[in-house]
Formats: C-alpha cells, sequence, structure tokens
C-alpha cells in the first residue's frame, strides 16, 4: 500500500527534514560554539572558521571552556550534585513506582484503566503548577509543618523547602509517573499461569517475585529507570523552585552562565558535557524502546 | 495457587495516589481561601471567590494565557501532521536510508533535558538570523517553531504505536476493490489512526502549553508565555490568584481526558461492533 502511495519521498522528506534544522544542527552549533572563545560582542564569541588576511583558511579549535570546566570546583561540584540528585531520585520513583505497576496490573482487568488514567492524569496538568503546590505544602508555614505543629509532634517548624529533601520530593513527585507507565506495560504482560505454576510447587510469594516477576521485568525497570535518570540530570525549574540557592544542579549553572554571565562558550561547554554524561542512559533508553516499539509488530 | 488477597499492593497504591494528588487538592483548598497567607485558612471569610476575580482582572496573565493559546494550537496543528507522516513513514516505508536517522529524531526529544533542547535552539535562531536575517526578533514564530520540534516525537511515537497493531487487510481490500490510494488513505487509513491523532493533538497542546525552560530561551521580549509568568511569580513567593489558576486549569484537564478518553472508548466500541457486523455479512 505504501509503495503505491504517490508523493513517497515528500512524505518522507518533509519531517526528516524539520528534524534535522530544528533538531541536529542545533546540536552542532552547541558543539561549534563550544569549542570558540568568548568575546564581548553580539553574538558573544569569536568565529571558529575565518579566512585569514592572505586567504588561509584558519580553524581554530579553543579547547579553554573545557579545561575551565574541570577545573572549576562549581562544575564539577555541580556535576556530581546533579547526577546524585537523578540517581537518588529515581531509586526513590522505583521503590514507589514499582509496588504501583504491580498494583495496576494485578488489579481486576475492569479496574485498571480507571487506575491508569489516574496515574496519567497529573501528567496533562501544568508540571510548573504541580511543583509549586509543594511550596505551599512544605513551606515553614505550610501545611505539613502546621499539621505536624498541631499534633505537638514538633514544638518548631522543620525547615524543608530550599533545601535538598525538596529537590528530591519534588522530582520523584513530578517523574513518578514515567517510572510507573513502562513498569505497568511490561508487568501487564507477564503470564499468569508462571506464578500460579510457582505457587503449586511451593514457592513462598517473595520468592516468585524474586526469581519470576523481577527478573521478567528487567527491561521496564530499565525504561523507567532512563526516563526519571535523564531530564532529572537536567532538570531545572525544581531545584530553582524547591532547591537551595548554595547547591546549584548543572541545568541551573548552565542557564545562569548563558543568561547571567552571558558566557555562551561556556554554557555550550556545559551542554555538550551534560550529553556526553548522558550517553550511555540514553543509548540504553534507546535500545529498551525500540524493541518495545518494533517488538510487538 | 493461595488466593489470599495481599493487602500491601493496594495500600502502596493508596498512598501512590495520595502522593500524587494531596499536593493538588492542597492547591484547590487554598485558593477559595480568603487570607493573602496561602496555607492560613481564613474560616471567617472563607470560602471566597476574590482570587478568581483578581486573576481574570490580571491582564499580564491574561494576556499571556491568549497567546500561550494561540501557540498551543499552531504548534499541536503542524506538530500533528509533521509527526503522523513521521509515524507513517517509520512503520510502513520499510527499510530506506535515513530510517534509523529519522527513527533516532523522533524518540532523542523524549529524553533531552530541556535545558539543552532551548539552548541549541537559540544558539540556531541566533545562527539563522546572522546568515539570513531571519528571525529578526524572537516572539511567537521561534517559540512555536521550537515546541513543533519536540512535539512531533511524541506525536510520531503514538502514532506509530497505533500503526503497529494495525490490520492492513483493510486497505488491500480497498485497494482491491478499486479505491486510488489517496482515497483509501482517506478513507481507511485516517479513520482508523484518528484516535492517535486526537491523542497526539492533544498531548502536543499540553506540552506546549507547560512548557517554561525551552520558551524561557527562544522568547523575546514582550512574548511571555504563560508558564513564563508563573514560573517568574512563583519564583517570588506563594501567590493566591496562582491557585486560582491551578484550579481552573486542573480542573479543564480533568474534564478534557475524562471527556476524550469516554469518546474513544465510544468510538472503538463502535467500531468493533461494525467490523463484527461487516464480518457476519
Amino acid at each position: 500500500m505504501a509503495r503505491l502511495l504517490p508523493g513517497r519521498k515528500v512524505v518522507t522528506a518533509v519531517p526528516l527534514a524539520w528534524l534535522l534544522l530544528f533538531f541536529l544542527v542545533p546540536f552542532l552549533i552547541v558543539l561549534k560554539i563550544s569549542f570558540s572563545e568568548g568575546i564581548l560582542a553580539m553574538p558573544p564569541y569569536a568565529p571558529m572558521i575565518e579566512w585569514t588576511r592572505d586567504g588561509v583558511l584558519s580553524i581554530k579549535l579553543h579547547l579553554a571552556n573545557y579545561r575551565f570546566l574541570f577545573t572549576d570546583a562549581l562544575y564539577v561540584d555541580a556535576f556530581l550534585y546533579s547526577v546524585k540528585v537523578a540517581a537518588i531520585s529515581t531509586a526513590l520513583c522505583l521503590l514507589i513506582g514499582y509496588p504501583m505497576a504491580l498494583g495496576i496490573a494485578r488489579a481486576p482487568a475492569a479496574r485498571r484503566s480507571l487506575l491508569l488514567m489516574l496515574v496519567i492524569l497529573p501528567f496533562w496538568t501544568s508540571f510548573l503548577l504541580r511543583v509549586y503546590a509543594w511550596i505551599g505544602l512544605l513551606k515553614d508555614d505550610g501545611l505539613i509543618n502546621n499539621l505536624l505543629i498541631w499534633l505537638h509532634l514538633m514544638s518548631s517548624p522543620l525547615h524543608m523547602v530550599n533545601t535538598s529533601f525538596a529537590v528530591y520530593v519534588g522530582i520523584v513527585y513530578s517523574y513518578l509517573p514515567f517510572m510507573v507507565l513502562p513498569l505497568y506495560s511490561n508487568l501487564e504482560k507477564h503470564d499468569a499461569t508462571l506464578l500460579e505454576a510457582a505457587a503449586d510447587l511451593g514457592a513462598a510469594p517473595w520468592k516468585t517475585f524474586l526469581r519470576i516477576t523481577w527478573p521478567l521485568s528487567i527491561p521496564g525497570v530499565m525504561a523507567g529507570a532512563m526516563l526519571v535518570f535523564i531530564p532529572a540530570v537536567g532538570e531545572y525549574v525544581i531545584p530553582t523552585l524547591l532547591g537551595s540557592a548554595n547547591q546549584l544542579m548543572i541545568g541551573r549553572v548552565l542557564s545562569d552562565e548563558f543568561f547571567e554571565n552571558r558566557d555562551w562558550p561556556v554554557a555550550s561547554a556545559v551542554a555538550i558535557v551534560i550529553l556526553l554524561l548522558l550517553l550511555v542512559p540514553i543509548v540504553i533508553f534507546q535500545r529498551y524502546n525500540r524493541r518495545e516499539l518494533e517488538g510487538s509488530g | 495457587m493461595r488466593r489470599r488477597p495481599a493487602l500491601w499492593l493496594p495500600s502502596m497504591l493508596a498512598f501512590g495516589f495520595a502522593f500524587l494528588y494531596l499536593p493538588i487538592l492542597s492547591m484547590i483548598g487554598f485558593s477559595f481561601n480568603a487570607s493573602r497567607l496561602v496555607t492560613v485558612w481564613d474560616s471567617v471569610h472563607s470560602p471566597t471567590l476574590k482570587w478568581y476575580v483578581a486573576l481574570f482582572q490580571n491582564r499580564q496573565i491574561m494576556d499571556a494565557a491568549w497567546l500561550s493559546v494561540r501557540i498551543g494550537l499552531m504548534n499541536a496543528s503542524a506538530a500533528m501532521v509533521l509527526g503522523t507522516m513521521a509515524g507513517f513513514v517509520l512503520v510502513r516505508f520499510g527499510r530506506f536510508r535515513g530510517r534509523g536517522l529519522l527513527a533516532t529524531l523522533t524518540t532523542a526529544p523524549l529524553v533531552l533535558p530541556e535545558i539543552i533542547t532551548g539552548l541549541s535552539l537559540l544558539l540556531l535562531f541566533v545562527a539563522m538570523e546572522q546568515l539570513i536575517g531571519w528571525p529578526a526578533r524572537r516572539g511567537v514564530a521561534t517559540i512555536t517553531i521550537a515546541h513543533i520540534s519536540f512535539s512531533v516525537a511524541y506525536v510520531a511515537i503514538i502514532v506509530r504505536a497505533r500503526l503497529v497493531g494495525f490490520d492492513e487487510s483493510l486497505e488491500e481490500a480497498a485497494l482491491d476493490l478499486g479505491a486510488r490510494p489517496a482515497q483509501v488513505f482517506r478513507r481507511i487509513t485516517l479513520p482508523l489512526i484518528s484516535p492517535a491523532l486526537l491523542s497526539g493533538w492533544l498531548l502536543s497542546f499540553t506540552l506546549s502549553w507547560d512548557d517554561v525552560v525551552i520558551s524561557q530561551f527562544v522568547a523575546g521580549p514582550g512574548s511571555s508565555t504563560l508558564p513564563m509568568v508563573i514560573f517568574s511569580k512563583v519564583r517570588l513567593g506563594v501567590s493566591p490568584d496562582v491557585n486560582a489558576l491551578a484550579t481552573l486549569m486542573v480542573s479543564l484537564v480533568a474534564i478534557g481526558v475524562v471527556v476524550s478518553s469516554l469518546f474513544l472508548q465510544h468510538r472503538e466500541r463502535l467500531r468493533t461492533q461494525e467490523m463484527r457486523m461487516a464480518l457476519a455479512d
């Protein structure tokens, strides 16, 4: 059928051209600028490729931006802190999300689509406003502190907002659906007769879980973990609203470098290093994702 | 198998849902609170609608909301067309040169940190301005282009998933009966994948309506979208009219999602029924 469709080339070329121009080319520009020298001009970077006066093409690879990133403690700290926050948040998402996904997959079939919709619904509502809601809950005079004091569990408010704790809460909260959905779509496909066989043979439920359910769900775990970890490393909104100003995540550093210091080459170098850092997780995700998309077809 | 209903799974589910919904519910509750201190309930004057009134009188928010609606509509429509093309090509055109590239480009935006996408698009626009003089000013056009380029990926994924589970014999039958390929696409393929188009459109609109990081990079002076305005307001502290705005947005989305999923379920049921009847004939 597709072979008969007229304009096959056009149908392929239009989206491909769009994505090349507005997705691939921009990365090449970032890469180029990360090797440029910062100057006071608009745009604030020196051209990398230039025709010198005697007609010689000169290409300058300026590595100082990268050297700067790896020697200045601010950047190294921000990178390490971001990876730590993303890793711990991913683990927490898995801890909360796995039982949820399992609970939905094991629920009666009629109730499953409702439960699934309840997981997806927050995803459709404004991410920004949901993060904002946590400020109201975590503030010194916020709902949680008021409740704790009212219950006499606490005499003075617990300082929670503008701390790493609030950042973890915000990230886990925002990315939980990204963990639950791929896990559910994996767990839902499991063959229930395997579990019954294990139980018939006398295996305890926890053993059945460890020996059957968990190993079978690894692809779902990996897809969910990458879907949380990757964007969490570069997260900007959550740490800006909930985090402390003394401990910056790398996304914030990039943004400050760009908008406040107007140092485009260093900001670009930060972006390239984030990308390199995320390359392995992205490749892992692409592998599991492709298997998921093409395996069923 | 011993069928002792395990209690801990449902209780973990309940905990998870409480975690997901309590913040939203608290925001809704406090949007009716008379006190300016967001978290102190003023039981004498509450519930009140004064923050809703204040919201609709706030020109900055209303202008930004209208801008976001316009960008969202343009983005969703363009992304639906481009994403459907990409999804269709990936499933139906077999192996061709550039397929791997297209497949990668349609999944990359899903996982890339927004901050990198935003930076790279801004640098592209600056380079384009130097080269061809366009875009001379950053604003609605650049924000829309940026939104389209990440929304396309989501639409492509949804359309792709729909096409993978698609019965091609219907199209073959239509072709055998003498329909022209364009006719087949319009009369058979398009109606069958229309649920995917609808959810792709809605998702693209939502993504655009919600985006703050990428917009902040590619926006120019005087083109602040609603999330950008909310973000700068919220950075300065909690404000009650934002609670009212959140309540309105959450209710709209909830209604939209429920109605559209009921509609899709209904259509799906009709279609299966029609198929069954057609096969029975």
